[in-house]
């Protein structure tokens, strides 16, 4: 294990900077966290976790994928794809970082999307464990260890120092780099953080919200419920709770007409969108209820069934504290999941 | 604190069921914490007896869902509204977005409603509970032993610390006493927008906007916002799309948005409490309003149920448009 | 005139009844203004929405004038009441998203005023073009 004093932040977040590009959470103007591309003099966030998910980082808001020029009647098309840089993803929590897999199975399976390759195979992720879980916090439901994370590098972070450990060749590499301002270390400190950590882990609101009732072949059990009527009731049909989520990975492919040539584009979709996969015949979910049932019976059921029994969803909270009428999928979760779940 | 209590409000709405005034009620429900509080229709005593909140975290104004409520049901719905509600109220009225016949509106003092963001801001991460007492909240966490006292005036929305109004302009029954007008410095903040150099105006704005996620959260929540399609949602409309792809389209999207409920606006201030990014959305409808008020006399928004908005009306000697811009410049 | 100098790019949205005759007008009397000037007729100066003056920035317009019977003068009797109030709104709040408040402009311009319809487009155009391109209310992608 190794250990790096805070007073050398600064120079370890330039060293990294030097190769390779370096995202960190850092504070915005309203006290909220976001990642921003390092620069001189930026302060590693102490938030919880950034307002935005990490998943922009393979999966962007939105992304030109070529474009088209017509001259005459031949129509030309370009290539417009960069090869990416390498990029270092610094301090994402272990939820989030649970969400790059969850969207691999997705973007990495039969057809690959090489867009998302690309930029996957060009990063490394540092992860950093948490010690102050908040009460929105239900990553353990999913099987993740905060204390623990994964990612190329493990990352400790205490007052005074972070304590790493790298989890791949990807994180040997980076953590080398890092020799300079690192020493060696035994595992006293992070032991002493993970255990103060479990304690306010067994304090935490939503710690016994159980998954059992739901996964792979549950599709009739539910599909059906009266439930879903009462639970989207109130229902906007805004985006945010997809939009915050790491793992929503829904997508639309538009085009934009510049004048002189159209750009193929693709950008995040909301199954809360009226126009959510709609096709030449119209859309095939109508009204609100189907279209907050397709959300979480796909985080719930559709994507497990696909998935060896995968949920698609992490607990980060971010939906708890975002939706404007404070519905969510803890909110679905007991109402459907019955008692063992209240 | 709350003036009135949530067993006054229960006791409201379990007599109206009882003695079949409405089949059903709008009311405010139960979340997993103290502040997670969704708006949900009551239809039986025992579902209100069980799961009805009112307390300072009781934000969302209902008059939206009265469109979609009072086309679907037959029965009288009952709602309660705080006194910025019934403004929106009026205003749907106004347009004929609903049917007044269906709706039994029970106004409800408010004493202004505290924002969980600021809350979180003051206090260590973790909070399992807050309770009202007095002129304070003492909020629990997981981090502390003792609860932290906070006083609600300081964590209030910011739609509250510059609240328009106590008066109901709208009921069908008062709980509780209505207020006054009040004279606030709601237009302060946008004052001060407008004094900067525009430089410093527009890299405040790119700031902001830039934050935006396209989640539509300001429009949907909106009562002003009634089209049944968007054009924003309409895939015939070439400005639709789901995801702001550049500074433009962020701008565009805020500008229309603002600019189509300007004359219509209430101020009730929904669109920044929604908004996941924390984009103080308001300021954009209140420079219409503002400049509403300046350029065509004062108006207040559903004040008054049929009153004639200042943009489907005029005076044969309105400001001209580079007057109304430079206006303040000859102010100086 | 050098090849490189910067030429704006203005829309004009001129109203059927009394400004898109005045600019005809203008042409007919061989009264010279910009040809980087293009004009949009439309019905009645009240079409415009804020839309259209929004996406004419967005196409690469640097300025955009609109121009429509004086007060009083409407073929639909009061449509230009209307836009004066509108435009002075959005106007307004260009203005106070920063952006230029010379790139944007309303001028009432009757059928009569071939003249006054050539001096307006040869001040704007002056104008927008020493403020220079439009950067703040731009589309990248339309940009060749």
């Amino acid at each position: 294990m190794l250990k790096i004093t805070a007073d050398k932040f600064p120079q370890m977040f330039g060293a990294i900077n030097e190769s390779m590009s370096l995202y960190l959470p850092v504070d915005r103007s309203d006290g909220k966290a976001e990642f921003k591309k390092w620069q001189e003099g930026d302060v590693w966030s102490d938030a919880l976790n950034t307002e935005r998910s990490a998943k922009d980082f393979f999966f962007p808001q939105s992304e030109n994928l070529m474009k088209f020029k017509m001259e005459g009647k031949s129509i030309e098309v370009i290539d417009i794809r960069d090869e990416n840089e390498d990029f270092v993803i610094f301090g994402a929590r272990g939820c989030d970082v649970r969400s790059f897999d969850i969207l691999d199975r997705v973007f990495l399976a039969d057809p690959v999307d090489s867009f998302y390759k690309n930029r996957r195979e060009h990063a490394t992720v540092v992860s950093v464990a948490c010690s102050r879980p908040a009460e929105t916090c239900f990553c353990s439901s999913f099987g993740i260890d905060c204390t623990n994370p994964a990612g190329d590098v493990t990352l400790w972070r205490e007052a005074d120092a972070i304590y790493m450990e790298a989890n791949t060749e990807k994180g040997d590499a980076l953590l080398e780099k890092l020799s300079a301002f690192s020493e060696e270390c035994d595992t006293k400190a992070v032991d002493a953080q993970k255990e103060k950590t479990a304690k306010i882990l067994s304090k935490l609101p939503l710690k016994d919200l159980g998954t059992d009732a739901f996964g792979s072949g549950k599709t009739k059990e539910f599909f059906d419920s009266p439930l879903w009527s009462a639970l989207s009731e109130s229902c906007l049909g805004c985006g945010t709770c997809t939009f915050v989520c790491p793992t929503c990975q829904c997508y639309d492919i538009k085009e934009f007409n510049t004048g002189s040539e159209v750009i193929r584009y693709r950008c995040w979709d909301s199954c809360m969108y009226s126009d959510f996969t709609r096709m030449a015949h119209g859309n095939n979910r109508n009204s609100q209820v189907e279209r907050f049932r397709q959300r979480f019976m796909h985080k719930l059921v559709y994507y497990p069934e696909n998935n060896d029994g995968i949920f698609s969803c992490v607990g980060c909270g971010r939906c708890l504290s975002k939706c404007p009428i404070s519905m969510n999928i803890v909110k679905v979760m007991k109402a459907l999941g019955g008692n063992e779940n209240a | 604190m709350q003036k009135i209590t949530r067993e006054t409000l229960i006791e409201k709405a379990s007599g109206l069921i009882s003695n079949g005034t409405v089949t059903s009620v709008l009311g405010w429900k139960r979340g997993e914490f103290d502040y997670d509080i969704t708006p949900a229709i009551f239809e039986t005593v025992e579902e209100i007896t069980k799961d009805f909140v009112w307390n300072d975290f009781c934000g969302a104004n209902f008059s939206k869902y009265l469109i979609s409520k009072t086309s679907k049901s037959e029965g009288k719905i009952l709602v309660f509204l705080k006194p910025c509600d019934t403004y929106s109220f009026n205003q749907l009225l106004t347009e004929h977005r609903f049917d007044r016949e269906k709706v039994y509106a029970v106004g409800i003092p408010c004493e202004g409603m505290a924002d969980i963001t600021k809350i979180k801001a003051t206090v260590n991460d973790g909070i399992v509970k807050i309770d009202a007492d007095g002129e304070n909240l003492l909020v629990t966490t997981l981090y502390d032993d003792d609860a932290k006292v906070i006083k609600t005036s300081d964590v209030l929305a910011e739609r509250c610390v510059n609240c328009k109004s106590k008066k109901h302009v709208a009921f069908d029954e008062l709980l509780g006493e209505t207020g006054e007008v009040i004279d606030s410095d709601r237009f302060d903040e946008v004052a001060k927008i407008e004094a900067m150099t525009p430089d410093e105006r527009f890299a405040f704005w790119q700031n902001e906007l830039s934050k935006c996620i396209r989640c539509n959260a300001c429009r949907d929540v909106c009562p002003a916002c009634t089209c049944e399609k968007c054009v924003f949602d309409n895939p015939q409309s070439p400005v639709e799309n789901k995801a702001p792809t550049n500074e433009f389209e962020e701008k565009m999207f805020h500008i229309i948005r603002a600019f189509h409920v300007a004359g219509r606006c209430t101020d009730c201030g929904e669109c920044s409490r929604v908004c996941p990014q924390n984009i103080p959305l308001h300021l954009l409808n209140r420079k219409f309003i503002k400049d509403i008020n300046e350029l065509y006399g004062d108006y207040q928004a559903g004040a008054e149920e049929g009153s004639r908005a200042p943009l489907v009306d005029y005076t044969l000697d309105d400001i001209e448009p580079s007057d109304a811009v430079n206006r303040r410049d000859t102010d100086a | 005139m050098s090849m490189n100098e910067y030429k704006p790019l203005i829309v004009a949205f001129c109203c059927n009844w009394c400004s898109y005759a005045g600019a005809d007008l203008a042409g007919n009397n061989r009264l010279n203004y910009p040809a980087d000037v293009k004009i949009i007729r439309v019905p009645c100066s009240c079409r415009v929405n804020p839309m259209f003056i929004l996406r004419a920035f967005q196409r690469g317009a640097d300025g955009v004038i609109l121009c429509g019977c004086h007060p009083g003068d409407c073929h639909y009797t009061s449509g230009n009441y209307y836009t004066r109030r509108r435009m002075s709104l959005l106007f307004s709040m260009l203005d106070y998203l920063g952006i230029e408040r010379e790139r944007t402009r309303v001028e009432w311009v009757s059928a009569a005023e071939g003249a006054k319809f050539a001096a307006t487009m040869n001040d704007f155009v002056e104008t927008v073009a020493k403020l220079g391109e439009n950067k703040r209310l731009e589309d990248l992608r339309c940009k060749k």
